[in-house]
This record gives structure tokens, C-alpha cells and sequence, in this order.
């Protein structure tokens, strides 16, 4: 039969030549992945800077200003304000002018002078008569990812001050790091923008395609001629697959300009997965289109999708850090299993064999997702 | 009273449709004749468009049978839309489309291909006066133009049968004479027309039709005939006052109705009375009257009369 791919040829047209007038949407298609690539690639850091501190030097010595400049070497702490006592720095925090305090106590040449990690003489002695701490650090602890970094300068060496080199004892361990030795956030972030913005960009685009007929009156129409919900369907998504791919080919391109993203070698793997996704998030969006009554109603349930893709993806917070109910409700998103694929095709160079279970899995939600959404589609208007 | 389906083009029996207990429609009988233009003449609300709903499959009816070009409907409602042209309420092509990406769009739909939807392209841009129009948007066409766009894209598919709900509501007279022409020609082609209508002088055009009132069905049959049967005799009055000879009129015995059309009052008196001119001028409220003579009855009173009991 060729007369129902010649409707899916129809409809296909249609949407494109509504879509080529739409210039706003158009643009839009463009500039989405172009603005948040730079946006994110650039602001998304997970190693974490110059974070604002106080301190409160009791002990106003050279020692005191000694060991205030060698933390700030770090890079870790700015400090921007000082205090004279404890109290105003606590304040400071509250009042969000600093994130912690960096509290000298009067008697830090002693503390020094025992403590262990400037290596003075004997082995120190663990009992806290003898060896303290040296000085104290008060941190706003809300925000984890602040609260350890700075908890990353507890076992701070201080053999410097002994005008030693730096501490060079074996580690307990030897850590390689695979896939992205230098800790670049952008490397992981990059490729995980391009499931992001495919979420959103698919499942709003399409959620809005059947709504929008409807709420413009050209349904009734529609639903009067012989095509079917399936011819509907398929002819809808088309011209959105094109664009999830020019989507797609825009952030990896622009990443790999910008922030030396590598490509990987599995360009077809990388294809076929992307189409894969792009196919389950645009049949989730039309499932989502037979259910809304209005292009508001889609929206939203757009943003009701798209918030927990974002959030439980993976793309921001490590997946097997969720709780395990968390993580079952992740894998139900299409978003979840790309992060894994396109972080695999892009970073580690693996195979849709390698990761066969997101694979298959995508292909179930898609074939789901079209079933469901042509047969909630009804050519009837009761 | 044939039986046979190839006159009969719509034949449903005991149509209902309820929406959440409200009656949309409300038992209708309906047979329509091969080649002729059917009117459902009625109210906003009366049901015309749930019951050409149901006729073309959108709505599944609640109760009763309907039989489309001799194909059960909903059932086989998909079969049926090959065979069947619709023409909805309100513009439904797309705007941002031109005419000819419009009908391109709905003939490949329709399943025409290659040098038959050129022709039948080409075919209806010239009928329907859109030759020059090809490049337009629809959305940026006058009302006039949308509906013969919406029109031609009806009867691309040369349909036997075609749908019109309420065509020509958001059209100037001018077009609606021209529109109505343009139909009597499809009927001449051998298509069959159902259409809904409010408009008295349009009904008055259909070869037959039938006064729907909250879903039920008042009356049937040709204006001329409806006119003939309406049970009723038509009395014009000229003169001052008429508000008041109206209001004094109309709760008396032998009036079944009064309406004012200018500077006349157009008074329905029951066939009963003889003498329908005499009676009137015997009453003393027409005393200041200067004219009453019995008129000719058009379908607006064939209309009053049909579907007073509801109002009462």
C-alpha cells in the first residue's frame, strides 16, 4: 500500500512547512542547544573555587599570617572578611556574606609546633594534650558540596612551614583515573546536555503537535478524512527526529570546539543511540499530547517530565548516590538510560552491545509510547 | 417509501445522544433522498450539529442506527470518510499553509497521487475562483475566500455525499448566494448535501429539510410543502401602535403567533378560522389598523409554528 506512506509524506510536509514559518520556534531549535551548551560547559563546576571565608586571627603573628596565605594557596577559600572575634564571623555566615570561618587560636605557635603535619622532631603523640588541631574551621555545612571541600583541607600538610617540600608519603592507594584524568567537569557535562536538551526540546515539541491541532479547530477536520491515528503519529514525529539530530550534532560539535569533549570512535553507536532516544522522548511527548486538553496543560506536563530527567538522570548528581526506590523511578525516564549511553558512546568508548539493556529498553518505551499514543488517539470527539 | 439504499443516502432510526444526561438529541428519524440538498433548520443548540456528528461518524450516538451510503455508522465509519466530504463549523485548514499547500496536503490525505491531484487540484482551484489564490495564506484570506478553500478541499475526493455545518455563518450575502449556487451545481453533479443552517432563506433553498428543537425533530419535508401544511394562515397588519395590538393579540384564541417585521405585524392564525383577515379585523384590538390582508406563509412561520409548543 502506498497510500499510507504517502500521508505520512503529507503530514511530514506539513509540519515542516508550519514549522519553516515558525520563526520563533525555529530559532529556538537553534539557539536552545547553542546558548545552554555555553552556558552550562562554562558555569557547571563541581570543583569547587574561591569559596568566601572570614577569619578570625587570635594569634596575629607571622605565623598566624603564614598559615592564612598558604590556605588561600589552595584555592579552595577566599578570604574576604576579617574578624576579631568568633561571634561577628558566626553572624557573617548567617548573613551569607562568608560560607565559613577560619578560626587562629592565641595559641597556634604551640598548636604548630606539636601538631603532626609539620613534622617537627619526634612522632607526635596522639594525645590531645600534646597535639591539637591547629586551628579551627566553622563552615555552613547546608550546601555538601562546600562543606567538603573545605572538609578536604582537614589533613592539610604543613611541612612547608618547617621550609620543607610537601609531604611525598606513598598513598595508601593508587587511584587511576579512566576516561577524564584531568577532572573536567565540561567532559561529563557536555555530553549529558545533549540528553537534556533532547528531553526537553522532543517531549515539548511534540506534546504541543496534537494539542495545538485540536485547540486551532483543524482536528475536526482531520479526524473527518481517512488517515489513520498511526500515519498521524509517525508523520508527526519525522520532522522532530531531524531536529533532535541537528540538536545533537550542534552540542557534541560545539563542546568538542570549546571544551575538547572527545567524539569517541562509536559514531554509529552514538547515532543509533541518539535516534533511539529522540524516538522514545518524542512518542512520550505525544502520549503526553493525547492527554492534554490545551497547549498549557501540555506544557506542564512537559516540565512535570522533564524536572525529574534532569534531577535523577544522572546528569547532575550521580545516579548510585539515590536511594534504591529513587533509582527504579529513574529508570522509567528515557533520560537515565542516554546518560548512561551517550557518557559510554562519547567518554569510554563503548558499544549498544556494551550497553545493551539501555538499548533494548529504549526501543520497549518507544514502540510503548507509539502504541499507547495512537490508541488513546481516538477519531471521535466524544 | 423505496427501501432501497441506492436512493436512500442517510437513513438513521431513533438517533440519541446524551452528554452526561443532558438530551443533545432526542429520538430522530431521519431519511434523505439521493441527490438533494437536506437542511437541518434550528436554534443554536437545537442539536443540527451533534446530529450531523453522528452522521459522519465524530460522535458515537448513545442510542439508535444510523446508515451512511448504505454503510453502518460508527462501525464502519472510516470506509465511509473516502465517500463522504466534510466542511466544519469553523475554518479548520491550517493558516499558516497556503491554498495550494492546503490542497495538496488534503488530496494526498484523500489518497489522490500524481497527475490525478494535479488535475483535481486544478479542477477545483477554477470552480471555486482560488486559481490566483494558490500563494495565499489561508489564514490571511476574507471570509468569503476560507470557505470556498474550505469548500473545494471538501469535494477534492469527489465525495458522494458532503457535510456542511452551518458554511456560510461567516460569510457576507453576497458570497452565500454564490456559495449556494455553487452547491446547487454539486447536486447537479449527482452529489448529495446535508447542511445545517439558522438562516430561514437558506433553509428555504434545500430541496427538503427538517426543524430540529432541543433534539427532537418539529417537522419534515419540502419548504413548499411545510409551508402548504403548516396549519396555519399568514395575516399581515399595517398601522401604528402595532407593539401594542401585538401584546393584546397574543394571548387571545386563534393566534398562535405575532411578530413584528418593520412597520408590519406579521400575525399566525390557526387554520381552524375560516377567515383569517375578517377574524382579525373583528378584533377590537385592530381597530387603529390601516391595512390586514391575508399573505403568503414563508418558512420563518412554518418555523414559529413547528416549534412553538417549546416555547410555551
Amino acid at each position: 500500500m502506498i497510500r499510507p506512506l504517502s500521508r505520512i509524506a503529507a503530514i511530514f510536509s506539513k509540519e515542516l512547512a508550519q514549522l519553516r514559518r515558525d520563526r520563533m520556534t525555529f530559532g529556538m531549535v537553534i539557539m536552545i542547544p547553542l546558548i545552554q551548551l555555553i552556558l552550562f560547559g562554562y558555569a557547571i563546576n563541581t570543583n569547587v573555587r574561591d569559596i568566601p571565608v572570614a577569619v578570625v586571627d587570635q594569634s596575629q603573628t607571622g605565623l598566624s599570617r603564614i598559615l592564612i596565605q598558604m590556605v588561600e594557596a589552595t584555592r579552595v577559600v577566599k578570604v574576604t572578611e576579617r574578624y576579631v572575634t568568633v561571634e561577628e564571623a558566626e553572624d557573617a555566615i548567617k548573613a551569607a556574606r562568608v560560607r565559613a570561618a577560619f578560626i587562629l587560636p592565641d595559641d597556634l605557635s604551640q598548636r604548630v609546633a606539636r601538631s603532626p603535619a609539620v613534622g617537627l622532631g619526634t612522632p607526635p603523640s596522639t594525645n590531645e594534650e600534646t597535639s591539637r588541631p591547629v586551628a579551627q574551621w566553622i563552615v555552613d555545612g547546608s550546601d555538601t558540596m562546600i562543606a567538603s571541600s573545605i572538609k578536604a583541607l582537614r589533613n592539610m600538610p604543613l611541612a612547608e612551614l618547617n621550609r620543607q617540600a610537601p609531604n611525598r608519603a606513598t598513598p595508601t592507594f593508587e587511584v587511576a583515573l579512566f576516561f577524564n584524568p584531568e577532572q573536567r567537569t565540561a567532559i561529563n557535562i557536555v555530553p549529558g546536555l545533549v540528553g537534556i536538551i533532547l528531553t526537553m526540546t522532543m517531549i515539548m515539541f511534540t506534546s504541543a503537535a496534537i494539542v495545538r491541532e485540536r485547540e486551532r479547530g483543524n482536528m475536526e477536520m482531520l479526524i473527518n478524512t481517512p488517515v489513520r491515528s498511526i500515519e498521524l503519529m509517525i508523520g508527526k514525529i519525522i520532522p522532530y527526529i531531524f531536529i533532535g539530530l541537528l540538536q545533537t550534532v550542534i552540542i557534541l560539535g560545539l563542546g568538542h570546539i570549546l571544551f575538547n569533549v572527545p567524539f569517541g570512535d562509536k559514531t554509529v553507536d552514538l547515532f543509533v543511540g541518539t535516534l533511539l532516544f529522540i524516538g522514545a522522548s518524542l512518542s512520550l511527548g505525544l502520549v503526553l499530547s493525547t492527554i492534554a486538553q490545551s497547549q498549557l496543560q501540555a506544557t506542564q506536563m512537559t516540565v512535570f517530565v522533564l524536572l525529574p530527567s534532569i534531577l535523577l538522570s544522572g546528569f547532575m548528581f550521580p545516579y548510585e548516590g539515590m536511594p534504591v526506590i529513587a533509582q527504579y523511578i529513574a529508570e522509567a525516564f528515557p533520560a537515565t538510560h542516554f546518560m548512561r549511553m551517550i557518557r559510554g558512546f562519547v567518554l569510554r568508548d563503548a558499544s549498544l552491545l556494551d550497553l545493551h539493556r539501555d538499548v533494548l529498553w529504549m526501543i520497549g518505551f518507544f514502540v510503548i509510547g507509539m502504541v499507547v499514543a495512537a490508541l488513546r488517539f481516538k477519531k471521535r470527539l466524544d | 417509501m423505496t427501501g432501497d439504499n441506492g436512493d436512500i443516502v442517510v437513513r438513521a432510526e431513533g438517533l440519541v445522544k446524551s452528554f452526561k444526561g443532558f438530551r443533545a438529541v432526542d429520538g430522530l428519524d431521519l431519511t434523505i433522498e439521493r441527490g438533494m440538498i437536506y437542511g437541518f433548520l434550528g436554534p443554536n443548540g437545537c442539536g443540527k450539529t451533534t446530529a450531523m456528528r453522528m452522521l459522519t461518524g465524530l460522535l458515537t450516538p448513545t442510542e439508535g442506527t444510523v446508515e451512511v451510503l448504505g454503510l453502518s455508522v460508527p462501525k464502519d465509519a472510516e470506509t465511509l470518510k473516502y465517500r463522504i466530504g466534510y466542511m466544519t463549523q469553523t475554518f479548520s485548514l491550517y493558516g499558516d499553509l497556503t491554498v495550494l499547500e492546503n490542497l495538496n496536503f488534503m488530496a494526498t490525505i484523500y489518497g489522490l497521487s500524481g497527475k490525478k491531484r494535479k488535475q483535481r487540484i486544478g479542477e477545483v482551484m477554477e470552480r471555486y475562483e482560488l486559481t490566483d489564490l494558490g500563494k495565499r495564506f489561508a489564514g490571511k484570506m476574507s471570509g468569503g475566500q476560507r470557505q470556498r478553500l474550505a469548500l473545494a478541499t471538501a469535494v477534492l475526493h469527489e465525495p458522494q455525499l458532503l457535510f456542511l455545518d452551518e458554511p456560510t455563518s461567516a460569510v457576507d450575502p453576497e458570497s452565500r448566494r454564490h456559495f449556494w449556487e455553487q452547491l446547487f451545481d454539486l447536486v447537479d453533479g449527482g452529489t448529495s448535501i446535508v447542511v445545517t443552517t439558522h438562516f430561514m432563506d437558506e433553509a428555504e433553498r434545500c430541496h427538503k429539510i427538517a426543524i430540529l428543537e432541543s433534539g427532537q425533530k418539529r417537522a419534515d419535508g419540502a419548504p413548499k410543502d411545510l409551508m402548504n401544511a403548516m396549519g396555519a394562515n399568514v395575516v399581515e397588519i399595517e398601522g401604528p401602535n402595532l407593539r401594542d395590538i401585538r401584546r393584546h393579540l397574543l394571548g387571545s384564541d386563534g393566534i398562535m403567533a405575532a411578530a413584528q417585521l418593520g412597520a408590519r405585524l406579521r400575525v399566525l392564525v390557526r387554520q381552524e378560522i375560516t377567515d383569517p383577515a375578517e377574524f382579525l379585523k373583528a378584533k377590537p384590538e385592530t381597530n387603529g389598523a390601516s391595512l390586514i390582508e391575508q399573505v403568503r406563509p414563508n418558512l420563518e412561520d412554518v418555523f414559529v409554528t413547528a416549534t412553538g409548543e417549546g416555547r410555551q
